[in-house]
């Protein structure tokens, strides 16, 4: 599925990553963890084509195709997806309007029927329940006005009105409460099959309570310096980060 | 943005403008230049009675002594008004009714999407077609009489009904307002005249659509629009012109009277001829006078503008609060792209007791363009527990445009309430990512953030013109990320 291979990436000039290495196979779920600064998010927008994040060495490969040099929209397009952080807000543009426009980019990529108004809310409104959510905010403006939890579940929402194969959820148990956490967690444990992959970066092993990673990576300064399985996470809550550094 | 999204970009860019095309039709245009002899041949034309001709000329002597204004904060080149014919008339334009219309005029009209013939017009929308210096048509007149409603060329109101046209001409927009609006009612040729009786609510949306074809013409339509006691109307004008290497001047006037609890709602969709993309040549300079007076009580008037085209844009749709509770309100969306200049706003004097009024004012810079916002609201001595709200937020696409803000507030009386809000931003880089890592294109992306920002606004126009203002904002956006 996700090939990353001896990856360096620049942002303005200075060196973020130097040297990743990554294979996430179809229905697999990796964990990258790692301290703030250490690199965590620069990976997810190298991978999803962020602007100023340049690709010095190395490659990226999806779906045994390099992308590195395809637009972000070009990788969204072809099943490439990123829960956000900080979940973008655009202000008076309706939440159903902007989530069909991006359900019917896809569905027009992949030469599907695009959705009128009145089916995408059929559509989207069988989605709402999975992640708890009040058909309120589809009438709000994306993400206008959302508490941290409720961004949160408007990511996962569009998760699962997208059906990508990759998913990489940036940050996502960050600001969460506990319910939220649950509901996502949820959301990921339903979505995950053998055809889809998740890439989970993450600071705590919070969210590795709810869900099973079958791969957890060490990321510092830039570079992942352990892999191994479930069990490194919950040694690296024991003993902290700095065990690991020398 | 990288290469190839560059390459995408360049191409849309050269793109031409959808409406500029030239009609190839047989005008009658008269010889640049201006004198007081040009003035008797537009009112002779016009078959104008002989108060009108003189009005027009005490405007043509006042005009001489006048200085073109340049406080305003655009650039142009100097215009030599001896170089513009002032009036120009397809050939064959006297008709008794549309199925005499020259085929070539119909079908200009309907390659810009406004067919005359009443059994394909949009619903419930009369139009009046202003060709150059005069008007072609206005569609469903007999359906408007039967409700007592007038809706004509100025051209016609003029010689029927000039005790109305005498009464309030230059009621709102005195001769001598400015330098442009002199210029105009020297030498004003047609426009739209609309008079809605006591009490009646116009049946339809009233339309004018302006369109500017022969070369070297200036285009000084006038359009008054009188509401009586109890009336209401809604009016929207739409404007386009061919792509000329020549700028050409449009300086209109248009008056508005609204008596006790009349409400005129006024529209505009503005796209005339923006010029070259790249190097500016040519374009509108599209100078433009525009005043409504709620005169009665509990009246109201609310001017609506998207303007995406013209060279050089520079008008101030006002609102003088004289009727006691009147409202005054205004919504811009103001677009300027490439080399396009803008400086434009309102004005909102409030005299009466109790009024109120709202600026709503959206402005977006792409490319190299200049952007103005301008507006002052006045608060006399006499208008006791007046209210305003002013917003006004600007939008940069891209580091090579400019927003300026300019509002001027004036209280004479300490009973007002005034609330101003206003705000700068760039399109964010990350709201374009957020909409590219959903698929979006970039161009898409644009254009749904714009629309988005511009809501409030676009929420106030009739709506089959919402609709056309959307389309309109992302043609007039394409190629504007770069």
């Amino acid at each position: 599925m996700l090939e990353v291979k001896n990856l360096h990436v620049e942002v303005e000039g200075k060196q973020i990553l130097n040297g990743i290495d990554l294979n996430v196979k179809p229905g697999e779920m990796h964990a990258i963890m790692g301290l703030n600064g250490s690199g965590k998010s620069t990976l997810s927008n190298a991978i999803t084509g962020r602007e100023n994040y340049s690709v010095t060495k190395g490659d990226i490969i999806y779906k045994n195709e390099s992308i590195v040099e395809m637009e972000p929209n070009e990788r969204a397009l072809a099943g490439i997806f990123m829960s956000f952080q900080y979940p973008t807000v655009i202000p008076g543009v309706n939440n159903t309007y902007f989530l069909r426009a991006a359900v019917n980019a896809k569905r027009k990529y992949n030469k599907q029927k695009e959705y009128d108004a009145a089916s995408f809310l059929k559509f989207v409104k069988s989605k709402l329940k999975e992640v708890e959510m009040d058909s309120k905010y589809l009438k709000r403006a994306v993400n206008e006005g959302f508490s941290g939890g409720e961004k949160k579940r408007n990511e996962m929402l569009q998760l699962l009105c997208l059906e990508p194969e990759l998913a990489i959820m940036d940050e996502t148990d960050s600001g969460l409460d506990i319910d939220a956490l649950k509901i996502i967690s949820k959301g990921i444990n339903n979505y995950k099959n053998k055809d889809r992959s998740f890439l989970v970066i993450t600071h705590y092993q919070r969210l590795l309570k709810y869900i099973e990673p079958d791969v957890v990576h060490v990321l510092i300064d830039g570079k992942i310096i352990k892999s191994g399985g479930k069990e490194l996470a919950l040694e690296l809550e024991e003993k902290g980060y700095s065990w690991l550094e020398s | 943005m990288n290469q190839s999204k560059n390459a995408v970009i360049d191409q849309r860019v050269k793109e031409d403008y959808k409406y500029g095309f030239v009609t190839d039709i047989e005008s009658d245009t008269l010889a640049p230049g201006i004198s007081e002899k040009t003035i008797h041949f537009i009112s002779e034309k016009k078959k104008e009675p002989s108060w009108l001709l003189a009005w027009r000329l005490k405007a043509y002597r006042k005009w001489l002594e006048m200085k073109e204004p340049n406080w305003q904060n655009v650039k142009y080149a100097n215009i030599d008004y001896q170089d513009i014919s002032y009036f120009s008339a397809p050939k064959k334009n006297e008709l008794k009714s549309l199925d005499e219309l020259d085929p070539e005029l119909l079908n200009t009209y309907n390659k810009l999407g406004i067919p005359l013939d009443e059994q394909k017009m949009m619903n419930g929308i009369a139009v009046d077609a202003v060709f150059d210096s005069v008007s072609i048509a206005t569609t469903f007149r007999e359906e408007l009489k039967s409700h007592g409603v007038i809706f004509c060329s100025f051209s016609e109101a003029a010689v029927d009904y000039p005790e109305i046209v005498k009464k309030y001409l230059g009621s709102v927009i005195p001769h001598t307002d400015n330098y442009f609006a002199c210029l105009n009612s020297a030498v004003f040729t047609d426009g739209s005249f609309v008079f809605i009786p006591k009490g009646v609510k116009c049946p339809m949306e009233l339309s004018t659509y302006f369109r500017i074809n022969e070369a070297k013409t200036g285009q000084f339509e006038r359009t008054l629009i009188i509401a009586e006691e109890g009336s209401s109307v809604s009016y929207l004008e739409g404007c386009t012109a061919p792509m000329r290497d020549e700028n050409q001047l449009h300086a209109a006037v248009v008056e508005l009277v609204a008596l006790d609890n009349a409400t005129i709602k006024y529209s505009t969709v503005q796209n005339w001829y923006p010029g070259n993309p790249e190097t500016g040549e040519g374009g509108i300079y599209n100078f433009v006078t525009k005043r409504g007076l709620c005169s009665g009580k509990n009246s109201r008037i609310s001017w609506t503008q998207v303007e995406t085209g013209s060279a050089v844009t520079w008008k101030y749709p006002s609102c003088i609060l004289k009727g006691d509770n009147s409202v005054g309100e205004f919504y811009s969306v103001a677009l300027t792209n490439n080399l396009q200049q803008a400086d434009t706003g309102t004005k909102m004097i409030h005299i009466g007791k109790n009024t109120k009024s709202t600026i709503i004012s959206k402005g977006i810079s792409a490319g190299k363009g200049q952007q103005t916002y301008r507006g002052e609201v006045k608060i006399m001595k006499s208008a006791d527990n007046a209210r305003n709200f002013s917003q006004c937020d600007s939008i940069l696409i891209g580091d090579r445009c400019g927003a300026h803000t300019f509002p001027y507030i004036d209280v004479r009386n300490q009973s007002a309430t005034m609330e101003h809000e206003a705000s700068t931003s760039k399109i964010g880089e990350d709201q374009l990512f957020y909409c590219n890592q959903r698929g979006i294109d970039t161009e898409d992306a644009v254009s749904m953030i714009v629309n988005g920002f511009c809501k409030e606004v676009f929420n106030e126009l009739p709506m089959e013109f919402a609709m056309e203002a959307t389309k309109l904002m992302e043609v007039s956006l394409e190629g504007s990320v770069g």
